[in-house]
């Protein structure tokens, strides 16, 4: 993957009617990096990928592609190609006249159609199925000629749009994993976008979540999940508890005492914090620890009781109220010392965590 | 069970009674043999068949296919575009649209046509302007001819060309469009490989029920047409009121719902060609 920007938006604006959707929205997508944009829905994700594509005029700004302004060229003399939400497979058309489409418009001859059209048949497994009309094929086959119509053009950036929401569980995780070495075989820049965002952990390089047309957070999977820059982006990836607490002083570099429910804590911040600051201390459910020894008042960490507990077969979950009146959520593996390890409900417990693994924010006035 | 058994044979006997017995009536009508006196007697024959290649009504025929042709010709190529715009309008404009498209229906059809004599006469709407404008000197001859037809039938059936059209733009999908461009098709590309193809069942069907009345609608012709532009349901009027050679008449009608069935049974292959079971293979795009 080289690091120059293939795909660069500047200073973009977009409205429908009175409605804004984007203003002065900036993004770079790397050339051949597999870029989600994960956003609730409404967050304006579609819009930027429609904006890319050329089915919208934008209100305001440039996109440049591989150095290039395309701001004005019309949709078909973009060299980016889409897989719909839809799939939007021509229904009078085969399947091979469907991957055929593009090429065809581009005027390549006849003969190098039949062998690029196989080999992008051959890539999503359909070989057999070039004779069919989508009406003919099961959802996943949909789409995966929907991505072979797409990438059969050699596109220099591919769009996918929500492109696997409309599969069952199953099938979407194995076109997840697809899609991924298919991105990896062809080298091609990817933009996906989705609001799942285990989706987009599973397959991106990068990710950038949106909200209400603006950037929340850019950043590798793994960035976005440990250390969310801010609350919205914590909570809508995965799920996260939170602590609010006030700094009482600087211990040495990033290390901080801060009163958390009444108690003082050392915690680690990437941030520069004043005593007297309020912060938000984020735990990852499975970043908590719970201590249910039963020797009477001496539990570690902030005493609670189990509400709720789940049995997920890999993890079990709890729901914990705490003293306080706040409920947070523990995910805890199974010991193989201790295959039966349970909780009942009302059980007292202490919630901890090991120290060092919580990820600290200023908080936010709502 | 006992409702749905009496309303289904209370529907056998309408159509019974109401549509096959009249149709049975014009086929047997056909075979017999005209009288001045009883209208149609014994004995059976296929002359009445014979007479219509006789070349006067040959051309008869001839002209008035041609007419009506022309007629959905016109129509599709206006209502084709018409029916685009409609169907892209918001709904409450397109509401108003197709309501306005239908208000005419209102007016019995016999009024409207002698409206149009009154606007395309010597002394009519479109004279007046074009002498009082200065464009021409003497009135245009356009009442009483071939053209005063084709624009009588075209505003007459329109709006069954319209509706059609705009149902099969309802059912394209605004996502194929984008598709076909997003993959380097440029509009007429789009027109020809996506548009064009998806819509085809609604231009069919448009233009079988512009083509089929208007070879029928005789008082257009009467009124509008003169004595050389004839419609196949004046001869099929004139053969029953005037001449009174009733099988000969019965013969003609027999042709044309002939016709009209050719044309729905191809309307019914070419759709099924289209939709769903398989279809265009063989030219693909």
């Amino acid at each position: 993957m080289s690091e120059s920007p293939i795909l660069v938006l500047e200073n973009v604006s977009k409205h429908f009617a009175s409605q804004e959707i984007l203003n002065g929205f900036d993004l770079s997508v790397q050339d051949g990096e597999f870029f989600t944009i994960l956003g609730p829905s409404g967050c304006g994700k579609t819009t930027i990928l429609r904006l890319v594509a050329g089915f919208e005029p934008l209100n305001g700004g440039r996109i440049w592609l591989h150095g290039e302004d395309i701001t004005s060229l019309p949709a078909e003399r973009r060299p980016v190609n889409t897989v719909f939400q839809s799939y939007a497979l021509f229904p009078h058309m085969t399947v091979f006249d469907n991957v055929a489409f593009g090429l065809r418009m581009a005027r390549v001859d006849a003969q190098d159609i039949a062998v690029r059209v196989a080999e992008a048949l051959g890539m999503v497994q359909l070989s057999e199925y070039a004779t069919r009309k989508p009406h003919q094929l099961s959802g996943g086959q949909k789409q995966r000629v929907a991505i072979a119509r797409a990438v059969v053009n050699r596109p220099k950036v591919l769009l996918l749009d929500e492109s696997l929401s409309a599969l069952d569980h199953k099938l979407r995780q194995q076109m997840q994993l697809e899609l991924k070495q298919l991105q990896r075989k062809l080298d091609i820049t990817f933009i996906y976008v989705t609001h799942d965002q285990e989706e987009a952990l599973s397959m991106s390089d990068r990710i950038l979540v949106l909200d209400k047309g603006r950037a929340q957070q850019v950043g590798t999977p793994r960035e976005i999940y440990e250390s969310p820059r801010n609350l919205f982006v914590a909570q809508f990836i995965g799920e996260i508890n939170v602590f609010e607490g006030e700094i009482v002083a600087e211990l040495g570099e990033f290390q901080y005492q801060a009163r958390i429910h009444e108690t003082l804590r050392p915690i680690r911040s990437d941030h520069r914090f004043a005593p007297g600051d309020r912060v938000y201390v984020m735990l990852r459910p499975e970043d908590l620890r719970i201590d249910c020894q039963n020797d009477d008042g001496k539990r570690k960490g902030f005493p609670g009781v189990v509400l709720e507990r789940n049995y997920t077969g890999k993890t079990l979950n709890s729901l914990i109220r705490l003293e306080n009146g706040q409920t947070v959520l523990a995910h805890e593996f199974f010991d193989e010392d201790d295959p039966d390890f349970d909780y009942r409900i009302n059980q007292k417990v202490g919630v901890d965590w090991v120290q060092g693994w919580e990820h600290v924010i200023p908080a936010e006035d709502v | 069970m006992g409702f749905r058994r009496f309303a289904i044979i209370l529907t056998l006997l309408w159509l019974g009674v109401f549509v096959l017995a009249p149709h049975v009536l014009v086929v047997l009508t056909s075979v017999m043999t005209a009288d001045p006196q009883h209208l149609v007697v014994w004995p059976l024959t296929l002359e009445p068949y014979a007479r219509l290649w006789e070349p006067l009504y040959a051309e008869v025929f001839w002209r008035s296919l041609w007419l009506s042709a022309l007629t959905t010709l016109i129509c599709l190529l206006l209502g084709y575009p018409f029916a685009w715009i409609v169907a892209k309008l918001a709904p409450l404009r397109r509401g108003v649209v197709l309501f306005l498209l239908i208000v005419p229906f209102w007016t019995n059809s016999l009024i409207r046509t002698y409206a149009l004599k009154l606007i395309l006469g010597n002394k009519g709407l479109v004279n007046m302007l074009l002498v009082g404008m200065g464009i021409v000197d003497e009135p245009v001859e356009l009442l009483y001819t071939g053209f005063a037809v084709v624009f009588g039938l075209t505003y007459m059936l329109l709006p069954f060309m319209v509706l059609p059209l705009v149902a099969s733009f309802d059912k394209l999908e605004a996502s194929l469009l984008e598709a076909a461009s997003d993959l380097g098709a440029g509009f007429w590309q789009s027109f020809r490989h996506v548009i064009l193809p998806l819509t085809m069942p609604g231009v069919i069907a448009g233009c079988l029920i512009v083509f089929l009345p208007a070879m029928g609608m005789f008082y257009v012709a009467d009124l509008l047409g003169g004595a050389k532009n004839l419609l196949l349901g004046n001869v099929i009027r004139n053969q029953f009121l005037i001449v009174r050679d009733w099988p000969f008449g019965a013969a003609f009608s027999v042709t044309l719902i002939g016709l009209m069935a050719l044309l729905l049974w191809l309307y019914f292959i070419a759709n099924r060609r289209i939709n769903r079971q398989g279809g265009l293979d063989d030219d693909g795009i």
